[in-house]
């Protein structure tokens, strides 16, 4: 207590100087935190990848169509439990600027493979008994004000009907929500039969990929090996893998920029860091004569290196603590390009090196001030 | 002596002074040059990705260039025009010719997946089919090594970017299409453009391997002159025999790198000024160190008859010295190190592969030493307030 004490009024002594200080720390957590988001939303949320699942796309690229025949194909396999064939719609709501992911799906296959898409019962009921029916999460619910009962156009461009119009109509039957972190809630979902017998003849029957629930991860690369074995030699050949090995794809198809910006920064947070630790080390560096009379006064070597220590950790934990928490705070507040990064959130793990930072850089910035402080000879101290 | 010279020699001589102890307050004084180097420095480097996807797809198009897509298209990749539609396109008003007929390059556009080198995983490449006018309406086109396709022939071109950012994309290699091998037998350059990223083959080589009949995507046209765009947006709108969306090539690239540039730019700016109020902060402890360091000296010279205006301008000098060093020494790193640093990203509009080189501007230094200056002025505006401020008295008699 008395230590506590000690070193809070030593904070006190220069208030304006220990508060800057605590700012350009809270500055660079703050910066960390939402780097994590950053990066994460570059990764497009492969952590979160479900591992009981695998993506089955047209070998030659993910823009090719599969035929609708495969999926019963692809539901013989040994291990595989369940498979649901979606296709990238890519049309807009009122204005082009207004993109966001549209995929008609079979909405019962579709919600036992995706569990983390939260809908109510009667929710769940509405969707199956209209074929109009579309779901959306809530993010782009909210984003477009949307609610259950609002009847939505979406203008194709890629799809338009049979009868040539470019405009879909569809009744919002459900919300849903994120089961999990991470878990994408701006997409739009609706169904298939009502696609197919919509669009123009020469697209009838084909779907984008499929999403398969396999019943044992262990065996997802096994089971990777006999849908495409499946389909070789066939019209359309297919590559299947985990999703979070296809995630991971499509990551490092973004690949340079986000790497590239992620490290820059992390250099700054390293300079900031290092800025604030200097100050810190200044700081105890001026009151080398009061250490010496601490000394004299009975404090043992160990007392003033913990002293120095305990400084230098209350000033880092509460300028990083209240960083990481603004960063957090701005994080939820949503991403910063408007649904562009629909997976925006800091991963547990980051927050929790976020924590063992600010130790590490409590520790850097005081135990060489706190070790001269340790050595110093209180007759030399005192002389100065 | 007149009053303004007076007030003008006191900031020179004060500042001078400031300068010259620079020296004695080193390590304070870097730590704040430092800081503020490492803000510019990546405003600048994230800024130049930005610049470098701009000038891609500004260096892509001519003001003459016009590019027609189905209407409702926001792509390429969504649109689809049947042989008899570029037929009509090609004769429309104001399309500019030459003796082989009008100079306008119907087209195909599809992805393929070929292996980064950097990271040695798939990457959605184009794949363009083309017409025999596409090198007249494509900017700057060039073979810079091998040689042209023969048309009919299932052989492919490859653009710079993409034969450096790819893997097996060189002359003698050959790539994967419908289960058959096709030969690269040149590499082409285009102004620096997106269609360096590209690979090219005879469109009618390309429509039986992906069976799209007679079907094309896009027709990409010169005018005779950028004028004559809206009397031939007019006659193809009008014309009831299509259903097509004509948009001059410039605005048709903006819109597809809009996404990918607001994207990159919007994050810079805000990682820009979040790290801009940390070294706001770091300037600001240098500089009060620097002014409780000096307040003996300033109480001297304020007892001398010197005004608190030139010491409250000498302490913002000093601070935008520092600023602008730290900026300086920050974009030029930045330049060094990133400009023409060339890379590939997915642009989501078009979902394949852009290869481009990051580009540090002139302008983009110049943004960068402006935002240190303002880190530099906020940072010495208060401590500069607190020396004008200081009682002359206590000052003098502080140890």
């Amino acid at each position: 207590m008395k230590y506590l004490l000690l070193i809070l009024s030593n904070l006190k002594r220069h208030k304006l100087r220990t508060a800057l200080t605590m700012l350009s720390i809270l500055v660079a957590f703050l910066l960390f935190a939402y780097l994590a988001a950053i990066r994460t939303a570059f990764t497009a949320g492969i952590d979160v990848a479900d591992l009981d699942r695998l993506i089955v796309r047209h070998k030659v690229s993910l823009v090719q169509l599969l035929p609708a025949s495969y999926e019963a194909r692809i539901e013989q396999i040994e291990g595989v439990d369940e498979a649901v064939g979606q296709t990238w719609f890519g049309g807009y709501y009122q204005e082009q600027r207004n993109q966001f992911a549209q995929m008609p799906v079979e909405p019962e296959e579709f919600m036992d493979v995706y569990p983390e898409f939260v809908l109510s019962d009667e929710e769940r009921e509405a969707w199956l008994s209209t074929r109009t029916g579309a779901i959306a999460g809530r993010q782009i619910a909210e984003r477009f004000g949307w609610k259950v009962g609002d009847r939505i156009p979406i203008t194709a461009s890629i799809w338009t009907k049979a009868d040539g119009s470019q405009v879909w109509d569809f009744d919002l039957v459900g919300i849903y929500d994120a089961g999990k972190k991470g878990t994408d809630d701006t997409q739009f979902f609706f169904r298939y039969d009502y696609f197919d017998e919509s669009r123009p003849e020469w697209g009838r029957g084909l779907v984008g990929w499929y999403t398969v629930r396999i019943d044992d991860p262990e065996r997802s690369a096994e089971i990777s090996a006999a849908i495409d074995a499946e389909f070789a030699n066939s019209q359309a050949e297919t590559k299947a893998e985990p999703e979070g090995a296809f995630l991971q794809g499509f990551a490092n198809q973004i690949g340079d920029i986000g790497f590239i910006m992620t490290s820059i920064v992390a250099m700054v947070f390293f300079t900031i860091l290092l800025v604030a630790g200097n100050t810190m080390a200044y700081a105890v560096r001026e009151r080398t004569n009061e250490l010496a009379v601490l000394k004299a006064l009975g404090f043992t070597d160990i007392g003033v290196l913990g002293l120095i220590l305990g400084e230098a950790l209350l000033l880092t934990a509460i300028g990083g603590g209240i960083g990481l928490l603004l960063g957090w705070l701005m994080v939820r507040g949503g991403d910063p390009t408007n649904g562009m990064l629909p997976v925006f959130f800091i991963p547990d793990r980051d927050l929790v090196i976020g924590i063992v930072l600010i130790a590490v850089t409590a520790f850097v910035a005081g135990i060489l001030p706190a070790l001269q402080a340790q050595r110093l000879r209180i007759a030399d101290a005192l002389r100065r | 002596m007149a009053g303004p010279f007076n007030w003008f020699s006191q900031v020179v001589s004060i500042s001078a002074f400031n300068v010259r102890t620079l020296p004695q307050r080193l390590g304070s004084s870097l730590t704040a040059v430092l800081g503020v180097a490492g803000v510019v420095a990546v405003m600048v480097a994230v800024l130049s990705i930005a610049h470098g996807i701009l000038r891609a797809m500004e260096s892509s198009s001519a003001p003459e260039n016009v590019v027609v897509l189905r209407s409702g298209a926001t792509a390429e990749m969504m649109s689809v025009l049947g042989g008899n539609e570029v037929d009509y396109i090609s004769e429309a008003p104001g399309i500019a010719r030459n003796e082989a007929g009008a100079i306008a390059s119907a087209e195909l556009f599809v992805i393929i997946d070929v292996k980064k080198v950097s990271t040695d995983t798939d990457a959605n490449v184009p794949l363009r089919g083309v017409t025999r006018p596409a090198p007249e309406v494509h900017q700057e086109f060039r073979i810079v090594e091998g040689r042209m396709f023969e048309w009919g022939l299932n052989e492919v071109i490859v653009g710079v970017g993409a034969s450096r950012e790819f893997k097996g994309l060189s002359v003698g290699d050959s790539i994967e299409v419908a289960r058959e091998q096709w030969p690269i037998v040149g590499v082409f350059e285009a102004g620096g453009g997106i269609s360096e990223s590209e690979i090219w083959v005879d469109a009618a080589v390309l429509q039986p391997a992906y069976r799209r009949g007679n079907s094309y995507q896009a027709v990409y046209a010169k005018l005779e002159s950028p004028d004559d765009f809206q009397a031939f947006k007019d006659a193809l709108t009008a014309d009831p025999r299509l259903n097509v969306r004509p948009m001059r090539e410039e605005d048709y690239y903006a819109e597809q790198s809009e996404m990918l540039y607001n994207l990159v730019t919007g994050l810079g700016l805000l990682i820009a000024v979040i790290m801009g109020f940390g070294a706001v902060f770091g300037a600001l402890n240098t500089m009060y160190t620097a002014v409780a360091a000096r307040a003996r000296e300033i109480a001297t010279l304020r007892a001398l008859g010197f005004h608190s205006g030139p010491v409250v301008i000498s302490v913002l000098i000093e601070s935008l010295l520092l600023a602008l060093t730290g900026g300086v020494i920050g974009a030029g790193l930045a330049w060094l190190m990133f400009d023409g640093f060339s890379a590939a990203t997915l642009n989501w509009s078009s979902f394949s592969q852009l290869t481009f080189a990051f580009y540090v501007s002139v302008p983009l230094l110049i943004q960068g030493i402006v935002f240190a200056l303002v880190i530099g002025f906020f940072g010495g505006l208060f401590p500069a307030v607190r020396a004008a401020r200081l009682p002359v008295a206590d000052a003098l008699r502080e140890q």
